[in-house]
């Protein structure tokens, strides 16, 4: 059948055709000379469609849905000749106002889609808004015809990511980039052969949803310097990209750019994975604007108190209902939108425990929302992470309701690497199990569950870590009170920026230690941009407000920290090309393939006799065990301040011990391509203070 | 939007000016389709071609398939800095063979 014949209008006002739409799917769908548009609202009385022309600032036409326009609680009408790149709609819902019932309908706003694929209003990013507009964020058409000429998602195993956690904008927005479109998706695609050099083979972008980022904007009291939403960690639509970020988004083509840049990092072998927030919107509290959500059906997508009010398990004013059956659906046909159309290989949950709330706020033992996207089919190959606690209370590292699908953020590993590093005593056990994937966390899952991590966006860069003992916010302008007092960071004897040769060499050799630790274990190691050239934020470990230099990174140190970028790049290398790093099952401390070695042997600076108390810790690991057959890795890690002799176990026979990496010496012999390092023949080797030995044979 | 058609040396070129846009574009391709279907080598002159939309995109690559679908070439010419570099942010540059002038298009139609 060629045509449809039930695509006619039957009804007409002041010029405008429609006729009653199908329910299915929610949001504008184009059909035959047409588009379907599709609402749910169980509590309005009547809903009207609001149609606009492209920036204008009053609409066309307002169509209330004739009653016979509704099925249950869905409104949906078809509208004929639309010039489909033109046109901006939007809603009013009309419906009771009474917030101790959990109403808040106004009538008066033009609310956005929840369903919209393209939003408009913030195209430009930092371009001054117009605050008169009645309509802030508008909601329109996406064509979703990418062609990705046989392009899917890569499917890498999880063992064996290496994950670079990234800010589009703060990517590629300083100068120094030197991409044609600084800030961008665009600018971004420009710099992944950097990527590719580097080693990772997953970007992990902080929220590309649109947001605003003058939500909450001010000037800072004593700089004046305008401090805007810069990370962007609060969803104005979860279907529609950012279009600030785009080069393209004064075009509204930000679908397609953001798509071209899916496809060209696949093309380089690099996943992508979205840091996505559904624990709360950009509407806020009661004091909040009206976007969409709170004016469609207040009551089905916040969880409220009794009085009506918002939970703030989010910290943000409020908390999205996920475990609502409709707001269920809404997360779960967003991200299958996201992995179907845009290609996206993975997701990491943002204060993930929230989407294991129940309607009053109360923890599910078995969450419905997170058990239908562990078992999904269209989701069945994207990587779940979840960020497990909420500003809430919620602490769920080891315990996130996983369904065997789910990994976490690994906090305590985080926690663990920071302290024992900069000399805390009494964590060699503890760092044994992190290095090991944290069996004692997910001994039921397997070390893929667990994230590895030793910075990310929230706290301090990697060189701020080993530069500040304590945060320094004070750019911020909240009187240095924001952001987290539990860094576990070590300034290596002077507070910030040094000319001391002999502290520099310190904290040269403590990030050299904290990567190698973090490349070397189990798991799934996630890396914070910049970190592997030594970005600082001078101490600010909460910059989600800052869009200038202190966030971006500055391409220049590519140039200037040379021997780091080298040392993370041979890191990552190191990792890639030993297989025994990446397991996917947890070690079992015995030798299980007749190897005259167990699969992994902990020791101390004493064969067999690893110090449960101390700061020193050393292991071997089997090559024989792994899959497929490897070299023997052994690994001497000493955070005593000074050198220590640690006696070496028996290389495998026939085969003799080579230096592979030694952080305690200067570049290039801090790293070695495979085979290039030094033999070494002596039966123990004098491990420098703080520093690690990492031998291959 | 004005489109003139023309065929030399076994050829088809067209040339357009104004804007393609969403407005513009059905109206193009109708003119465009029967000129496709005569020429299976053809030449895009957009050198007076002052904006192009999403939908001008889509109609370019749309024209494309349907002579690349007959074994036949597509050459665009004269496309300004601004369009190119739209073209390449998302990815419909790929598609495309482009040249400065007709006559570096003829050549690269040889």
């Amino acid at each position: 059948m060629e045509e449809r014949i039930d695509f006619y209008p039957t009804h007409e006002l002041e010029g405008v055709r429609f006729r009653r739409g199908r329910p299915l799917p929610f949001g504008a769908t184009v059909v035959p000379n047409g588009v379907n548009f599709s609402i749910f609202s169980s509590a309005a009385d009547s809903c009207t469609l609001v149609l606009f022309r492209k920036h204008e600032p009053e609409p066309f036409i307002e169509i209330e849905f004739p009653r016979e326009f509704r099925i249950g609680d869905v409104y949906s009408m078809i509208v004929f000749d639309l010039d489909y790149e033109d046109l901006e709609y939007g809603y009013r819902l009309s419906g009771p106002w009474n917030p101790e019932a959990g109403h808040r309908f106004s009538k008066s706003k033009i609310l956005c889609d929840p369903y919209a694929k393209v939003l408009g209003g913030r195209d430009v990013w930092r371009a001054q808004p117009d605050w008169n507009d009645v309509y802030q964020h508008r909601a329109r058409l996406s064509f979703d015809d990418f062609d990705w000429e046989g392009d899917t998602a890569l499917e890498i195993p999880t063992k064996d990511l290496i994950i670079y956690e990234a800010h589009v904008r703060g990517f590629t927005a300083d100068p120094s980039s030197k991409v044609s479109a600084p800030g961008t998706f665009a600018g971004l695609r420009e710099k992944i052969p950097y990527l590719k050099s580097l080693g990772i083979n997953c970007i992990e972008l902080l929220p590309i949803y649109e947001f605003d980022e003058w939500e909450n904007n001010r000037l800072h009291p004593e700089t004046g310097e305008l401090l805007l939403n810069y990370w962007g960690y609060s969803t104005v639509g979860f279907f529609a990209p950012k279009a600030g970020y785009a080069a393209t988004g004064a075009l509204g083509m930000q679908v397609d750019e953001l798509k071209n840049l899916v496809k060209e990092l696949h093309r380089a072998g690099i996943e992508v994975m979205l840091d996505v927030v559904f624990n709360h919107t950009a509407e806020g509290d009661q004091r909040g604007p009206y976007i969409s959500y709170r004016g469609i059906d207040n009551r089905t997508y916040y969880i409220l108190t009794p009085e009506g009010y918002y939970y703030n398990f989010s910290g943000c004013g409020n908390t999205l209902n996920c475990n609502h059956p409709v707001v269920r659906n809404m997360v779960l046909d967003c991200l299958r939108y996201w992995a179907s159309e845009y290609h996206i290989d993975g997701f990491r949950f943002d204060l993930a425990s929230i989407l294991g709330r129940d309607q009053n706020g109360a923890p599910l033992s078995n969450p419905p929302l997170l058990e239908s996207l562990a078992y999904d089919p269209v989701l069945s190959k994207c990587k779940l992470i979840a960020e497990a606690w909420d500003a809430g209370g919620l602490y769920q590292v080891g315990s996130f309701p996983a369904y065997g699908r789910w990994a976490e953020w690994n906090g305590k590993y985080r926690d663990s690497i920071r302290r024992f590093v900069k000399g805390d005593e009494g964590l060699t056990g503890d760092m044994a199990q992190r290095l090991q994937g944290s069996p004692d966390l997910y001994w039921y899952r397997g070390p893929s569950a667990s994230l590895n991590f030793v910075t990310c966006h929230d706290g301090f860069t990697l060189r701020d870590l080993v530069s500040y003992n304590g945060k320094h916010n004070e750019a911020n302008g909240e009187w240095n009170n924001d952001g987290s007092d539990d860094n576990h960071s070590w300034n290596c004897g002077w507070e910030g920026e040094s000319t001391d040769p002999e502290v520099n060499a310190l904290r040269h050799r403590q990030m050299k230690n904290l990567a190698t630790l973090l490349f070397l274990s189990r798991g799934v190691p996630m890396l914070l941009m910049g970190d592997e050239v030594g970005r600082s934020q001078g101490g600010n470990n909460n910059s989600y407000c800052h869009d200038n230099a202190l966030s971006w990174l500055d391409w220049d140190l590519v140039e200037k920290e040379t021997d780091l970028l080298r040392f993370f790049s041979m890191l990552l290398k190191f990792r890639h090309d030993h297989p025994v790093l990446r397991g996917s099952r947890f070690f079992e401390h015995r030798d299980y393939v007749g190897s005259g070695n167990p699969d992994i042997a902990f020791h101390g600076t004493r064969l067999h006799q690893p110090d449960w108390g101390g700061k020193c810790l050393a292991f071997r690991l089997c090559g024989k065990h792994a899959t497929p057959q490897d070299e023997d890795i052994y690994v001497a890690i000493n955070m005593f301040w000074d050198g220590l002799p640690f006696q070496l176990p028996r290389p495998p026979e026939g085969n003799h011990w080579r230096v592979a990496v030694n952080t305690s010496m200067a570049s290039p012999e801090d790293i070695f391509d495979r085979g290039g390092g030094p033999q070494v023949n002596s039966a123990e080797v004098i491990v420098g203070g703080r520093s690690i030995i990492v031998l291959v044979g | 939007m004005n489109l003139v058609t023309s065929s030399e040396n076994g050829i088809g070129i067209a040339r357009l000016e104004g804007s393609l846009d969403g407005k513009t574009a059905p109206e193009v391709r109708g003119q465009l389709r029967p000129f496709l279907e005569a020429n299976s080598k053809m030449i895009f002159d957009l050198s007076k071609v002052d904006y192009m939309s999403s939908a001008g995109l889509r109609l370019l690559l749309l024209l494309y398939r349907e002579l690349s679908t007959r074994k036949g070439k597509l050459v665009l010419v004269g496309i300004s800095e601004d369009i190119r570099s739209v073209m390449s942010h998302t990815g419909f540059l790929n598609f495309f063979t482009l040249a400065s002038t007709e006559a570096e298009a003829v050549t690269a139609l040889a």
